[in-house]
């Protein structure tokens, strides 16, 4: 995702190798350790493959992963990922129901044409859904709006107006509230500094919205529907 | 240079290099008739492993033969896949072994209908059954079996070579490992059929085609078989790599002739194209395996599902389109990625950002070939496959 990857915290990793755990960006790590050995992955937008990497060989899991730019793609399946190019907005219709243990969307929600319907779709093929955004109510992107009067740029959000792909900036209240009409529940929830230093305070507390850079939560609750039968089992 | 100026059509040549193994059981047809018997020439490169693991049948275009990695015995230019294939290679000869079968109804030594009807004693022509590719694949089983080969590591190849991998792993998914369709398609599109209408009915309007019988006759359609050649020759291209290759440069001269000799070197590179063709390839050949390419639609095969198509067990796929390829454009591979989606297959697939149009999976793509590299490693890591096996 070109203007997604930029997007991506400064230590996205490099296409040449996948970096050691150790290395895995601190909000990664952070999704990673919400995921359980063996279960099946899907990470849309998954850049250069860091997490599924660590995913796949550290926890076992069948990863698979979506992503938009051409050489994020390449620099996946080169490493031997399983990854196709596409996006959030046109290519999770195909999935069936319930196909993933985890869907993952980090850090790209913000830039999906139809947020709502993503989250819809990433409940609809997950059991389970990490996403994670930069949350727009943040201090500093308030003060700098206030004070500044100019768009607010950060170390997330650090495109200009008019040239980023973030389309669809929400604050953490927003997101809540996204949950709540869609009837998501929120299992678990995590507030980063700008670092993806986690700390803990109440995604529905103004205090969360006004102190956290980004937000990470683990959702449940989207339709049940149909499982995947015959093709399970015989999958290599 | 003329493209009117006939030339003898070479028959294929018994000292030609490579296997022939000869089948003498029936091949149950699409079209209803058993074919036996018959003979699929083939070529091999590198080594079976002891576990008779490590085998990946390389499958051909419509106009690709067995000799992917070895001179052509007709023309001598290297092999159509010698950018991938060899020591170290993409497709490794150290790791990999590697075989590339002529198709039936080819005319590179498999059988085909400039062969001997045994019935007549006359070449086959027009009395040839129609073949599908599943036939093709088909008749790879049986030889794939013969060799002892119980589970392919790889099925990989383009264009008309993507629809046999697409239909391996359809109709076999147990005997595939990994299917690489490049630049490929689930069915034929109107488009593409009307292309190759175009090519055989130059074939049959050429004089020289007699109905078919041109062999018995001593004649051969290369004027028809040329055009369909140069008009199918530019599908394969993009109109950027044909612009930056040509433009509208003139042919050794500095003016336009006012006249119809190839004043731009795009037409002389076209005729040039044209009956160079014609002295590797059956004009019979031409109509029955683009026939073949025509019927395919693996939806129709399953009630129209593409899905059905792959229900069940399914390989591990690597799915590649290339962005200036408006002869299986990427949206083909887009619907057969959708398609793997719905049935959880596990699915991988590149577009490749070229200008060289539908030829590029032949062409030197580096991205192409990292690809490739990339994806045949996870795999053999998932089957075991050392790196050396010897």
């Amino acid at each position: 995702m070109k203007g997604r990857v930029a997007l991506r915290l400064a230590a996205a990793g490099t296409a040449e190798a996948a970096p050691p755990p150790g290395k895995l960006r601190r909000d990664l790590r952070l999704i990673a350790e919400m995921i359980e050995p063996g279960s099946r992955v899907l990470d849309i937008g998954c850049g250069d493959g860091a997490l599924l990497a660590y995913l796949a060989r550290d926890k076992a899991v069948d990863a698979r992963g979506i992503e938009l730019s051409q050489s994020g793609v390449n620099a996946c399946v080169r490493h031997g990922l399983s990854v196709i190019q596409g996006d959030a907005d046109r290519d999770l219709d195909a999935f069936p129901d319930g196909a993933f243990d985890v869907v993952v969307l980090s850090q790209t929600l913000q830039a999906t044409r139809q947020p709502r319907h993503v989250v819809e779709e990433l409940l609809r093929i997950g059991k389970r859904a990490i996403v994670s955004f930069p949350n727009f109510g943040f201090w500093r992107i308030r003060l700098s709006l206030l004070f500044r009067g100019r768009m607010p740029m950060s170390m997330l959000l650090n495109n200009p107006w008019y040239d980023t792909p973030n389309i669809h900036l929400c604050t953490i209240r927003d997101f809540v509230a996204l949950c709540d009409e869609l009837g998501a529940r929120i299992e678990r929830s995590l507030t980063l500094d700008r670092h993806g230093g986690p700390f803990s305070l109440d995604p529905r507390g103004s205090l969360a919205n006004l102190l956290a850079e980004q937000g990470i939560f683990l959702l449940s609750g989207g339709r049940q529907g149909r499982r995947w039968g015959a093709g399970r089992e015989a999958q290599r | 240079m003329s493209i009117l100026t006939a030339s003898r059509l070479r028959r294929p040549g018994r000292d030609w290099p490579g296997h022939r193994l000869v089948v003498a059981d029936e091949l149950h047809l699409d079209c209803g008739i058993g074919l036996a018997p018959f003979t699929i020439a083939y070529q091999t490169y590198g080594q079976l492993n002891p576990a008779r693991s490590n085998a990946i049948l390389i499958c051909h275009a419509l106009t690709g033969d067995q000799f992917a990695a070895d001179p052509h015995p007709i023309t001598g230019h290297p092999g159509w896949w010698t950018t991938l294939i060899g020591p170290g290679g993409v497709l490794d000869t150290e790791r990999y072994f590697l075989i590339c079968a002529n198709v039936l109804g080819g005319c590179m030594g498999t059988t085909g209908p400039r062969d001997i009807n045994p019935q007549t004693g006359d070449p086959w022509a027009l009395d040839f059954p129609v073949i599908t590719i599943h036939d093709m694949v088909r008749a790879q089983k049986l030889l794939i079996d013969s060799l002892g080969i119980e589970q392919l590591f790889c099925v990989i190849g383009g264009s008309m070579g993507g629809m046999q991998v697409l239909q391996w792993a359809s109709s076999y998914p147990e005997a595939v490992f990994a299917a690489v369709p490049i630049a490929a398609a689930a069915r034929h599109s109107a488009q593409n059929i009307a292309f190759h209408e175009v090519g055989r009915q130059a074939i049959i309007a050429d004089p020289d085609w007699c109905g078919g019988r041109y062999l018995k006759e001593e004649r051969n359609p290369s004027r028809g078989l040329a055009v369909a050649r140069m008009a199918a020759h530019i599908t394969y291209l993009s109109e950027a790599a044909l612009h930056r290759k040509f433009g509208r440069n003139l042919q050794d001269r500095k003016e336009v002739t006012y006249g119809f000799e190839a004043d731009f070197q795009v037409e002389s590179y076209l005729r040039h194209q044209g009956s160079t063709f014609v002295d590797r390839f059956d004009a019979n050949s031409y109509l029955y395996i683009t026939r073949a390419m025509d019927y395919f639609d693996l939806a129709a095969e399953h009630g129209g599902s593409l899905p059905a198509a792959f229900q069940g067990r399914q390989p591990r796929f690597c799915i590649i389109s290339f962005t200036s390829d408006w002869l299986f454009p990427t949206s083909e591979s887009r619907a057969l990625v959708h398609a793997l989606n719905a049935v959880a297959a596990n699915v991988s697939f590149v577009e490749i950002e070229t200008d060289k149009g539908h030829d590029a999976f032949l062409l030197h793509e580096p991205e192409l070939f990292a690809t490739l590299r990339g994806f045949l490693t996870g795999c053999a890591e998932h089957r075991g496959l050392p790196r050396f096996w010897t």
